[in-house]
């Protein structure tokens, strides 16, 4: 298992063309190409920012303006979610690559994995301007905590999307369920609504138990509310993403040999 | 040295994840089973027992029917699956061809494939740089290399991906029946590129169905045959023994195809069930009357019964399969249920598109019916079987001289003629070439 780990690092240059290749090729053939990276997230902005301002405005102390609080926490959803609902169907869409070519299999999910927080650091290019324009952006050591929460996304993001890349060629139902799955997750996680709400302090056990919960509280106080109190919690789940990743990559390395037969 | 490919044993069996996981992700999440529940239902052995080695820097053929494991046997060199029992062992770079253009993303360009291409195959992008101009010649696509790939016809595809794969310049080629992908040109320029690999002392690791390449091309040549090792060794002689099994396996079929239409047309349909009247001479033996029409059957009163057709070789084997120049019996069992002296034996060839080779019957060559009675036999005799390659169709019949038919069978008995000449037409007259002094042949054909 670790002499694969190490032959990982042998295939970077492939990773890194597949990463490209995947964003170049997303946006072939529409006219504003590689715009879309960036008008996409303006759009999901400008759609939130007239729900929660005017359709139902969302007036909570401490986090105005609301569209700008929500999309700190939704940028890093999108990378999660989407990074799964492309890992776990990357094996099957690949077959031909497992079936004909020598070639380490667990490269698809990751390179889904890896473009997709591509696409979630240029998100940022919109997402930042937006904050020191209303003059949320505070710039303190507080910022060195940014690369720590991405690198542990990372890490999470991709034992997750191990593990259901090398399931899914057995268990074709868990594309289907997944969407629901993370469906049901994004609303269970703090990122349409603040964490320090009454009412969700009373089910703070529950939301403690969801791992994501801590990635975007962090997200948040990080870029938006000041002082970041998580952090014991998101160092936990780092701890804890290191151990998934280990569980997922050894998952995959013991299927690996029926991905070929099984795609 | 240690030889490039050996394959010590190798046994592979391909694992069945039945149908019932659609049903069970739950109850394995439930039960904590999932790993056991991947554990197969059903097996399959595609290879038993193989061994087989391949000497550094020489041109292996693998050749069997479809399905042999020909194809697993490669990727088991190539690594991409894993042996059940025994050990497999490569000795240097691999390149395998075994599907061309595998991973070409169809909507960049053909420049941006080559560079992904490449390295997936084990190229660094600055090696890939420096060969890029001669991959595009190759492929003959220098007009075409910056348009998406999803714009290529199949064959633009696949020469690139020959292309791409040919310029990894491996130690170890392995090449899965892909000189099917252009125009002759271009067979010819990947068949030098062999040549080329050759010279260099390079291992070539052939699997195909053109036995004529595995002759010319290989210094050994493998036969596999329902996963099992048959013969190894010179390629003619492989070959050879390979042709001969095919050879069974087709006579098999024919004996069957001939025994069911025999039997079909002899059952009494519809048409005869008007008490077994005899039907009308409806159709005499008039072997200039539009074949390609006709369809199998059997008509006739039956006073003279046709009991047995029986195609014989040279040492008077029954056989379904002859080779062009081979001699052939036919040879019909009559019974007669009153003794006759109104008869007239005939027979009819057919190739496969229903044009008459050859008819003729007793009557026609002057042979004047004085008596048959009883179980009697008549033998067609053909010293050479001067026939070019195909399958071929025949009629027998017994009539009265005014062509009222006793026994008639159309095109019930089929054979095959083989040949190792390509030669066209229908018919090959014995022949030889002269020459005058100044026209000089090569000892071997040998187009490379």
């Amino acid at each position: 298992m670790f002499d694969n780990l190490t032959r990982l690092l042998r295939y970077r240059g492939l990773i890194q063309s597949l990463v490209a290749r995947d964003l170049k090729a997303r946006y072939r053939g529409s006219v504003l190409g590689f715009l879309w990276t960036f008008v996409n997230p303006v759009l999901l902005l400008l759609v939130y920012s007239f729900v929660f301002t005017t359709v139902m405005p969302n007036n909570v102390e401490g986090v105005q303006p609301y569209a700008l609080f929500m999309f700190c926490g939704i940028l890093p959803w999108n990378w999660f979610s989407s990074s799964l609902a492309e890992s776990a169907g990357s094996l099957i869409a690949g077959g031909n690559l497992i079936k004909k070519v020598l070639f380490p299999a667990e490269i698809l999910p990751i390179v889904s994995v890896l473009a997709n927080m591509v696409n979630f650091l240029l998100g940022l290019l919109i997402l930042v301007p937006g904050l020191i324009y209303f003059h949320r952006l505070h710039v303190s050591a507080n910022l060195l905590w940014f690369p720590v929460a991405v690198v542990i996304q990372l890490v999470f993001t991709t034992g997750l999307a191990l593990i259901l890349a090398a399931l899914t060629v057995h268990f074709r139902d868990i594309r289907d369920l997944l969407s629901n799955v993370l469906m049901l997750w994004f609303f269970a996680t703090p990122i349409i609504y603040p964490w320090f709400q009454e009412n969700v302090k009373k089910f703070r056990v529950l939301f403690n138990v969801n791992p994501f919960t801590h990635l975007a509280v962090s997200y948040q106080e990080i870029l938006f509310y000041g002082p970041v109190g998580h952090w014991k919690w998101l160092l936990a789940l780092g701890a804890g993403s290191v151990g998934l990743f280990l569980a997922g990559y050894w998952l995959f390395d013991r299927l690996r040999d029926s991905f070929a037969e099984a795609v | 040295m240690k030889p490039a490919i050996e394959l010590v044993n190798v046994s592979k069996i391909y694992r069945r994840y039945g149908g019932r996981q659609f049903s069970t992700l739950k109850s394995a999440l439930l039960q904590r089973s999932i790993l056991r529940d991947l554990h197969p239902s059903e097996t399959f052995p595609a290879l038993t027992d193989v061994s087989f080695t391949v000497p550094r820097g020489s041109t292996y053929g693998v050749i069997g029917r479809n399905g042999s494991g020909k194809s697993t046997a490669l990727k088991l060199v190539a690594g991409i699956t894993k042996p059940t029992a025994g050990t497999v062992s490569v000795q240097g770079r691999i390149s395998a061809l075994i599907e061309l253009g595998a991973g070409f993303h169809p909507e960049i360009s053909g420049r941006e494939n080559v560079f992904i291409n490449g390295i997936m195959l084990g190229l660094t992008k600055h090696e890939i740089h420096d060969r890029f101009e001669e991959i595009v010649d190759f492929a003959e696509l220098r007009e075409f290399i910056d348009a998406p790939v999803k714009t290529y016809s199949s064959g633009m595809y696949m020469r690139l991906g020959f292309a791409v794969a040919i310029h990894v310049n491996p130690d170890v080629l392995l090449v899965d029946e892909v000189l099917a992908v252009g125009d002759e040109g271009f067979t010819h320029k990947c068949l030098d590129k062999f040549a080329e690999f050759k010279r260099s002392n390079k291992t070539i690791l052939l699997v195909t169905h053109s036995l004529n390449l595995v002759e010319r091309f290989c210094d050994e040549a493998f036969w596999l045959d329902a996963g099992r090792g048959m013969k190894h060794g010179d390629p003619k002689r492989v070959v050879g023994a390979y042709l001969t099994k095919v050879e069974e396996g087709e006579e098999r079929l024919l004996a069957t195809t001939t025994a069911k239409a025999v039997e079909e047309a002899s059952r009494p349909g519809p048409a005869d069930a008007s008490g077994g009247q005899p039907q009308p001479a409806e159709q005499p033996l008039d072997p200039t009357s539009d074949m390609s029409q006709a369809t199998e059957g059997r008509w006739g009163s039956r006073e003279v019964e046709i009991t047995d057709v029986t195609l014989l070789d040279r040492e008077s084997q029954v056989s379904f399969v002859f080779h062009s120049g081979d001699p052939i019996t036919i040879r019909l069992k009559v019974r007669a249920t009153q003794p006759t002296a109104d008869f007239v034996f005939g027979i009819g060839l057919f190739n496969a598109d229903g044009v008459c080779c050859y008819g003729t019957n007793t009557y026609l060559e002057e042979m004047n019916p004085a008596g048959l009675t009883g179980d009697a036999e008549a033998s067609f005799v053909i010293d050479s079987l001067d026939l070019v390659e195909g399958t071929y169709k025949l009629d027998v019949a017994v009539h009265k001289i005014d062509g009222f038919p006793y026994d008639y069978h159309r095109l019930l008995y089929t054979f095959r003629v083989k040949s190792r000449l390509h030669d066209v037409g229908i018919y090959r007259p014995r022949h030889r070439w002269a020459f005058s002094p100044n026209v000089t042949f090569k000892p071997d054909m040998d187009r490379s």
